[in-house]
């Protein structure tokens, strides 16, 4: 079977952003760009599914600007066997990206789609679960361990009291967290071998899918600043101001 | 407006953050409804019936959503919520797993993870960690929303008990089922609602070492955090991960101890009212957003600190 992973260019996670001055976004110039750290760990899973014989094929998909072309030749020298860019404005909105992936998907017919549980710049969390739900796919979300027997998919799911494990049938939607694996880096040859492996550019017109406007962004602006603290010189003082100043003790 | 709200629970108990969810419905104003799906789970629904502001509660009791499964939690949100012009649940594990569904299933956007409502369709949002504001305006007909449990106050006080009534949804799909369960058990108060929360970092070295701040968390009342660092290396579970992409937090007091600060961790604290640092690296990130920080060998600081109390 194949495995189709979606990958999103973003922000390095090392960036501390800035918010432009005239409130109407993200200041990207000269900004580090890299793939979403959850696509990485996406990319690993299907690589490894690969290297034990589950999974025949890898295909990176990514969805935005021209640019994106670099995250994929990234995923191909991790070990993707090849890629598909659908070019497109890179503002789209969670719910069209999820319809592009599944004008994709029904194009390649997967076994297995593993997505990042969350882009890290947009902190959406969204595009997974919406493309499972329009291809009637069962999903296993944010997931620490992912085991395929007898064409089910057992998904150990990292959730806010602890772990829950899912049984769902396959083909299936997985999304990956943090301890499912630590991704590979890329060999200096594999990097050579990534410029000569296929890369597809499709088109939303190709696919058949409208950009329509869900949302619009009114602003954008910093976050509320804390004032500066102070550092205390011992336990005692601590102790002290925590209960005498700010009064969050007894 | 008519609300639909979807109520967080274990089949036994309403969770805290549903109260949360209902202050964002209220401040969007309107009709609100209240949604309690799982099973054998009337208690739930009489819990809810009491919270303020709510006209009424749809009880699905169906085995079908004992564990809150997206795939029959959508299907049946989607149905429910057909008619309305919002749809909100908490930005929890929970909610995180059905609302996107919900949404494409309706063919609109979903809002994630809102901290503020300025009007009737349109929101604030945390976005690059937390690094920025957006202000957002939704052109859906339904507005498919999660609410992040530390951006609202939540709905204090007991009222008249709103009416209770049974609702269906469709058939199961079988397509995927609840295997078990690993949930950390303890005495100590719930980390996303605590008034006081101690975290660990990378630098408490081990698991063991967290007992350091077992005796300080139970003197204080206080839940017990962690890094992504100190989750990464196995000292403590997935559930004690403050940050970007674990729990946020925003307690009256936040005591970040071995824990240097970086972007994704700042992102679930940095709302907390008081925040302290425990570093010995007077150059640690962390020292920039507390209020009171400490540089000094947690092994000393942490046993004089308890001693204090
Ligand atoms: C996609 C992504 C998502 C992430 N999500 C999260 C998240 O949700 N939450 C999160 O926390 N991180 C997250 N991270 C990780 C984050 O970038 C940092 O790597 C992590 O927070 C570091 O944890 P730490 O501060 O415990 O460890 P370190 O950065 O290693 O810091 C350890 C600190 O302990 C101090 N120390 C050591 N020994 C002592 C001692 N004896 N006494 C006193 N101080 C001592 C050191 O001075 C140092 O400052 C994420 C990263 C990525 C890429
Ligand atoms: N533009 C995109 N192209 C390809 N995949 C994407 C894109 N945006 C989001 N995804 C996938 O959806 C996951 C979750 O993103 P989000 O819903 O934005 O938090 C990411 O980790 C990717 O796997």
């Amino acid at each position: 079977m194949k495995a189709l992973v979606p990958v999103k260019r973003v922000v390095d996670a090392n960036v501390k952003v800035q918010v432009k001055s005239d409130g109407s976004g993200i200041d990207l110039a000269n900004v580090k760009m890299a793939v979403n750290p959850f696509c990485e760990i996406a990319v690993e899973e299907a690589l490894r599914l690969r290297e034990k014989g589950l999974v025949e094929e890898v295909i990176a998909v990514s969805v935005g600007p021209t640019v994106c072309q670099e995250q994929l030749r990234n995923c191909l020298a991790l070990g993707a066997d090849r890629a598909i860019l659908v070019e497109a404005p890179d503002n789209l909105q969670p719910i069209t990206i999820a319809k592009v992936l599944k004008a994709v998907h029904e194009r390649e017919t997967p076994g297995l789609v593993i997505f990042g549980k969350q882009s890290i710049d947009g902190d959406n969390s969204q595009t997974g679960p919406m493309f499972a739900a329009l291809t009637g796919l069962p999903q296993g979300t944010f997931a620490s361990q992912v085991t395929i027997e007898d064409g089910n998919c057992e998904v150990v799911r990292e959730v806010d009291g602890g772990l829950q494990t899912v049984r769902i049938s396959m083909p299936a939607v997985i999304t990956t967290d943090l301890r499912l694996n630590e991704p590979r880096y890329a060999s200096l040859p594999n990097i050579m071998k990534a410029k000569k492996k296929p890369m597809d550019v499709l088109s939303l017109e190709e696919l058949g899918v409208e950009d329509r406007e869900h949302i619009e962004i009114l602003s954008v602006v910093p976050p509320p600043q804390r004032e500066a603290g102070i550092k205390v010189e011992s336990v005692e003082e601590l102790v002290d101001k925590l209960r005498n100043e700010a009064k969050v003790i007894a | 407006m008519s609300i639909l709200c979807i109520a967080e629970h274990d089949n036994q108990n309403l969770k805290p953050v549903t109260r949360v969810v209902i202050q964002a419905a209220s401040e969007i104003g309107g009709d609100v409804a209240l949604l309690v799906a799982g099973s054998d789970c009337r208690g739930v629904a009489e819990q809810a019936a009491a919270i303020p502001g709510i006209s009424r509660v749809l009880l699905a009791d169906d085995p079908q959503y004992t564990h809150h499964l997206a795939e029959p939690m959508a299907d049946l949100v989607a149905q429910a919520g057909s008619d309305c012009s919002h749809i909100l649940a908490a930005h929890t594990t929970t909610g995180k797993n059905f609302t996107p569904r919900v949404a494409a299933k309706l063919d609109v956007a979903q809002i994630s993870d809102i901290t503020g409502v300025t009007g009737e369709d349109t929101f604030q949002r945390p976005i690059y960690a937390g690094n920025a504001i957006a202000t957002v305006r939704s052109k859906d007909p339904i507005k498919v929303i999660s609410v992040r449990g530390t951006g609202f106050d939540a709905v204090e006080g007991e009222a008249g008990p709103a009416p209770i009534e049974d609702y269906a949804g469709g058939a199961a799909s079988g397509d995927s089922e609840f295997v078990g369960e690993e949930l950390g058990q303890s005495e100590r108060p719930e980390l996303t609602s605590a008034g006081v929360v101690i975290s660990g970092g990378r630098g408490m070295q081990n698991g063991e070492n967290f007992k350091l701040l077992e005796g300080i968390a139970d003197k204080l009342g206080a839940a017990i955090g962690a890094s992504r660092a100190a989750v990464d290396a196995g000292f403590v579970p997935n559930d004690m991960q403050v940050g970007q992409t674990g729990k946020i937090v925003a307690p009256e007091l936040y005591i970040a101890v071995g824990i240097s600060g970086a972007i994704q961790h700042l992102a679930g604290m940095k709302d907390s009212k008081v925040i302290v640092a425990i570093n010995k690296d007077e150059e640690a990130p962390i020292f920039q957003v507390a209020d009171y920080g400490l540089v000094a060998d947690l092994f000393k600081a942490l046993p004089e600190f308890e001693e204090s109390l």
